[in-house]
């Protein structure tokens, strides 16, 4: 029995955090934000190099056929650095749902491209979860007609997937006539959001994913993504509220000596550390098949939202004025955990969800 | 990641399922050290689902140290109705610390009895003036001869009415620093001088003693360690009692109960766990409960595999598990509304009163065992490398 990261899995995560310390300090970020997208290509482009973009892709296809643990690894680095880059949606959501619910020419025409960091696919599965707008889309003789609000990864991708309201999944090249894109700004400049207009758009449908385990398997891995990016999020902010704590001196003492200070930074503690195993917890039932792997998705990203929230509150408040500038640039990580919360369900909608599974309805 | 046992410890499981299910019938009801409960306890003892590695000489089982078998029988045991092994602070919190720290002529003498139940022991810990600045204690040991003298008072000592020895801190060396001038004595209850008092609780029972020492008189070898060390030995033990007051597993099995309670509760023939703010109530708890049974899964594996460091998962456990706790059980009350606040044995009475009973409990274990905030200190200073407060002169 051993419950914890692998070496192999902490050598990932290291040379992650080492590659955007080096290639993505917050100058970097900050650029980014400001509409840099050059600066983004790079950053991007490095953690292509470092294999991120075929993790979850099959061997056969030229990927590294790895599992939700290590991807979960790969995102909560990501988060801790706040990084400008294609993940969730474009490396991890899209090859599992190709891979579980593709034909054979889908596979061979996106995986390795997917695989190689040649092609990215924004994934849109916002209707599917909850609808906002009265969007959705409909699939009808081989065309969608719609819209489609918050893809991850969806700017300047080559292709979408997209969900209808019964969970089926549609492939659409991005150059297809017929598409309006009309970007989304949200507070988090890290990350970039998509709406799409779709006016009787050449679509494939993913044959395996009539079948609704596919976008449910799809959904929770989604949803291991972003909780890991919170987790990694929240622990540099923790980590450098501590550290402000140390340096900062008022009433001619250090802040972090003050039992009011204290306690915020150990309460904090407290609510994250357990996190750390939820997700590992959670991708290992995932990679298992366990019985509870979809109430433990649902729960951890739940969970782990409301632990967001109330840290990226709390370590704001530990570095006081400075907290709230932009030169100091925390609000980074906080809008990056206010993303992921609202991201495939908010933590009220997922309960409701969780709920259901466990039969409470009967 | 690896959440199997493995192979080898199928047999074990089954050997500890057998024994459950040839012992399915025993029952105990008679008081504590009853013969009944005494042979129990040894009968499990024998067959090495009770102190399991303490050594044979001492009325141990004299097995190894094996984590994962402690596991299984935990495991196997929590299934069954069958009565588990008796605790109490001499069994948790006494026996390892005189298995470490204590003399031969201690251990030959006092853990026996101990974990046979036949002794039980209290902790005289607490004073009045030193809760949770507990190194602050002023009861007084002076050696006279060969005889140690006491005076002072206790408090929050736990079924001090039953106990026949208490382990006790008292101030030996009045002119060192408060954490050096302590030493922790073995004090038999029978000796004369010792007044207790029970104290009411705010749930109506009385759990807890005050004890009143005057000139009580022990022998001059009944102290473990060396005078002065008391505080360091004391150490030894917290760590044991709170780690024990907040199982995830045990919360586990009254969520089960709290889900079964809201779907047969009604309002306006309406279940309560299909009002949506119920329902998420309840499920905010399950989510937090899950994070900390995760956070108990890694500290077990740091427990089994060398190099693996959980010093903060471990910290955190006490001021989490009794925080959830005493929500959950909260949530049961409000869930039956009016009828949650009925007690003793009042008509409409829901489980014997169990959650009002348990919710106004945990509230007194979020104090004890180092008070939650006490318990944030510790995790600030020892895990996040916080600084201690300055120091008020004379303190």
């Amino acid at each position: 029995m051993y419950f914890g990261l692998s070496e192999e899995q902490k050598s990932l995560e290291e040379n992650i955090s080492k590659f955007l310390s080096d290639n993505a300090p917050l100058d970097a970020i900050k650029a980014v934000a400001d509409g840099e997208e050059v600066k983004a290509d790079e950053i991007h482009k490095g953690i292509i190099e470092l294999g991120l973009s075929g993790l979850m892709v099959p061997e056969s296809y030229g990927g590294l056929e790895l599992n939700m643990l290590f991807a979960t690894v790969v995102s909560s680095a990501l988060g801790a650095g706040t990084a400008p880059v294609p993940y969730a949606g474009a490396y991890v959501m899209a090859p599992i749902a190709i891979t579980l619910a593709g034909d054979e020419d889908q596979k061979n025409e996106w995986l390795p491209k997917i695989a190689g960091g040649e092609k990215v696919i924004g994934v849109g599965l916002s209707e599917f979860v909850g609808a906002r707008e009265d969007a959705g889309i409909e699939f009808n003789k081989g065309k969608v007609s719609g819209r489609s609000l918050f893809l991850i990864d969806g700017k300047n991708a080559d292709a979408y997937l997209l969900a209808n309201k019964s969970g089926e999944l549609f492939l659409i090249d991005s150059s297809s006539k017929g598409i309006t894109v009309t970007e989304l700004v949200t507070v988090d400049k890290t990350r970039t959001s998509i709406e799409l207009t779709l006016d009787k758009v050449d679509a494939t449908l993913l044959p395996g994913s009539s079948d609704l385990s596919v976008i449910e398997k799809v959904l929770d891995a989604g949803r291991l993504m972003l909780s890991a990016d919170t987790v990694g999020a929240s622990q540099v902010m923790l980590d450098k509220a501590v550290a402000y704590s140390l340096e900062r001196k008022q009433f001619g003492r250090l802040i972090g000596s003050f039992q009011a200070v204290k306690h915020m930074c150990a309460e904090m503690a407290a609510e994250l550390e357990p996190c750390h195993s939820m997700i590992w917890h959670a991708a290992h039932s995932q990679d298992s098949s366990a019985e509870d792997a979809r109430l433990m998705a649902c729960q951890t990203k739940a969970h782990i939202s409301e632990v967001g929230k109330q840290i990226s509150k709390t370590s704001t408040e530990v570095h006081g004025g400075m907290g709230f500038t932009d030169e100091l640039g925390l609000h980074y990580w906080f809008k990056r955990i206010g993303l992921n919360r609202q991201l495939l369900g908010s933590p009220e909608l997922i309960r409701e969800e969780a709920g259901k599974l466990q039969g409470f309805d009967q | 990641m690896d959440l199997e046992y493995g192979p080898e410890y199928d047999d074990f499981r089954s050997e500890v399922i057998n024994f459950i299910k040839e012992n399915e019938g025993v029952k105990l009801s008679g008081p504590m050290r009853d013969e009944s409960r005494v042979n129990w306890q040894q009968k499990l003892i024998d067959n090495g689902y009770f102190a399991r590695s303490v050594p044979k000489e001492y009325g141990g089982y004299g097995g190894d140290m094996d984590i994962i078998k402690l596991r299984i029988i935990a495991e196997e045991f929590a299934k069954s109705p069958i009565p588990k092994a008796m605790g109490g602070q001499g069994i948790q919190m006494l026996v390892p610390t005189l298995l470490s720290l204590g003399t031969e002529e201690q251990k030959q003498q006092y853990i026996r009895p101990t974990l046979r139940g036949e002794m039980i022991w209290c902790q005289g810990y607490s004073e009045p003036n030193s809760g949770s600045d507990l190194a602050s204690l002023q009861t007084k040991g002076e050696l006279d001869g060969d005889e140690w003298v006491i005076n002072g008072q206790k408090i929050w000592t736990s079924t001090a009415q039953l106990a026949q020895m208490c382990f006790i801190l008292v101030r030996t060396e009045p002119d060192a620093p408060k954490h050096q001038g302590i030493s922790y004595l073995l004090m038999p209850m029978d000796s004369e001088g010792i007044d207790r008092r029970p104290i009411k609780q705010m749930t109506g029972d009385s759990d807890f003693n005050e004890l009143f020492l005057t000139d009580v008189r022990i022998p001059a070898e009944n102290i473990v360690g060396s005078r002065g060390e008391g505080w360091q030995v004391a150490n030894a033990t917290l760590g044991h009692e709170r780690g024990s007051l907040a199982d995830p597993n045990v919360t586990q099995n009254r969520l089960n109960s709290l889900i079964d309670l809201m779907k047969t509760e009604t309002i306006d023939g309406q279940r309560v766990i299909d009002k949506p703010i119920f329902r998420d109530r309840l499920l905010s708890i399950q989510g937090r409960l899950m994070a900390q049974q995760s956070n108990a899964l890694r500290i077990l594996s740091s427990q089994i595999n060398e190099g693996q460091d959980a010093t903060l998962a471990k910290f955190i456990v006490k001021l989490q598990g009794t925080e959830l706790r005493h929500e959950l059980e909260g949530l049961a009350i409000d869930a039956m509304g009016e009828l949650g606040t009925l007690y003793e044995d009042s008509p409409h009475l829901r489980d014997h009163g169990a959650w009002q009973q348990t919710y106004m409990y945990y509230l007194g274990l979020i104090i004890g065992g180092g008070t939650n905030q006490i318990q944030k200190n510790i995790i600030s200073e020892r895990a996040l490398g916080m600084p201690k407060e300055p120091k008020v002169q004379g303190a």
